[in-house]
């Protein structure tokens, strides 16, 4: 299949999944995050049925492993050492997080819903992305 | 919590696991969104085109639905000098964390990746954090 239209059809699905189970709407977000409010575990049901779900399909994948993917995406999940990176990175993602609710699928799929509090919040996770890569990258 | 609200849960988990074996199928990557933006941001070549495939997809599928289904119930109630903020730690934290809640949260902790795990369980613990304090402190 075109590799375009494969990843085209994975967006889509991806976005529908996030529709279907109202994790684009941060307010429901955060509902999951408020642990000792009103506490509302969706987002755990969503996590787990994409993880049932994908992890079954990743097993039958390498199983026909006469398939030419056989070696699944592992080349780009090579684990890297740095775990501090890892813990600062994932804590101020967090933080963003724990703050507006939004992740960058849900904010992504706010611009062509209208809202301009997701294209503020895009416009500076693309600043954060630049900043990543004058800090992290140096030529 | 509805029995409604517990099938659209997981019927929208199916479909995003199902989203991402999509991609490591045919495309033999991993459907980090926050990975696939950031690809886009740099000059470019022949591998933006996938990413740019993926994130026309996942950004029209909401028009299409209100297109086909029906209305999306979207709140964001977050001051925009705080959604700003968040953006920039967005933005900089999943790109120095090398994922987000697709990449780590979903992706990694299917192929049971000890540092997916560890960064799901650190974002999941900080973002818990922020939102007590902003809600129950302040």
């Amino acid at each position: 299949m075109n590799l375009n239209i494969s990843a085209f059809a994975s967006g889509l699905t991806f976005g529908l999944g996030l529709i279907v189970s109202q994790m684009i709407n941060p307010v429901k977000v955060l509902s999951f995050l408020d642990v000792l409010g009103n506490w509302d575990l969706s987002l755990a049901l969503v996590m787990a049925g994409a993880l049932l779900t994908l992890g079954f399909l990743q097993w039958l994948i390498q199983k026909s492993a006469k398939h030419s993917h056989s070696a699944i995406a592992m080349k780009h999940a090579t684990p890297k050492k740095n775990d501090s990176k890892l813990i600062i990175g994932s804590s101020l993602f967090g933080i963003g997080w724990g703050l507006s609710g939004l992740c960058p699928g849900p904010a992504l799929m706010g611009l062509s819903s209208g809202l301009f509090g997701s294209y503020v919040f895009i416009a500076t996770m693309l600043i954060g992305f630049l900043l990543f890569n004058r800090l992290h990258h140096k030529p | 919590m509805t029995f409604l609200t517990v099938v659209t849960a997981l019927g929208g988990g199916i479909l995003i696991g199902l989203a991402a074996a999509i991609l490591l199928f045919f495309n033999n990557r991993n459907a980090g969104i926050s990975g696939i933006a950031a690809g886009l941001i740099k000059p470019w070549q022949q591998d933006s085109h996938w990413r740019l495939a993926f994130i026309i997809g996942l950004v029209i599928s909401a028009p299409l639905w209100r297109l086909l289904v029906g209305d999306i119930s979207i709140q964001i109630n977050t001051p925009l000098s705080v959604l700003a903020i968040a953006g920039l730690l967005v933005g900089y934290g999943v790109q120095l964390g090398g994922g987000c809640t697709s990449g780590h949260g979903i992706c990694g902790n299917a192929r049971l990746s000890p540092r997916s795990i560890v960064a799901t369980l650190t974002f999941m613990i900080t973002a818990g954090i922020t939102v007590y304090i902003v809600r129950h402190v302040f």
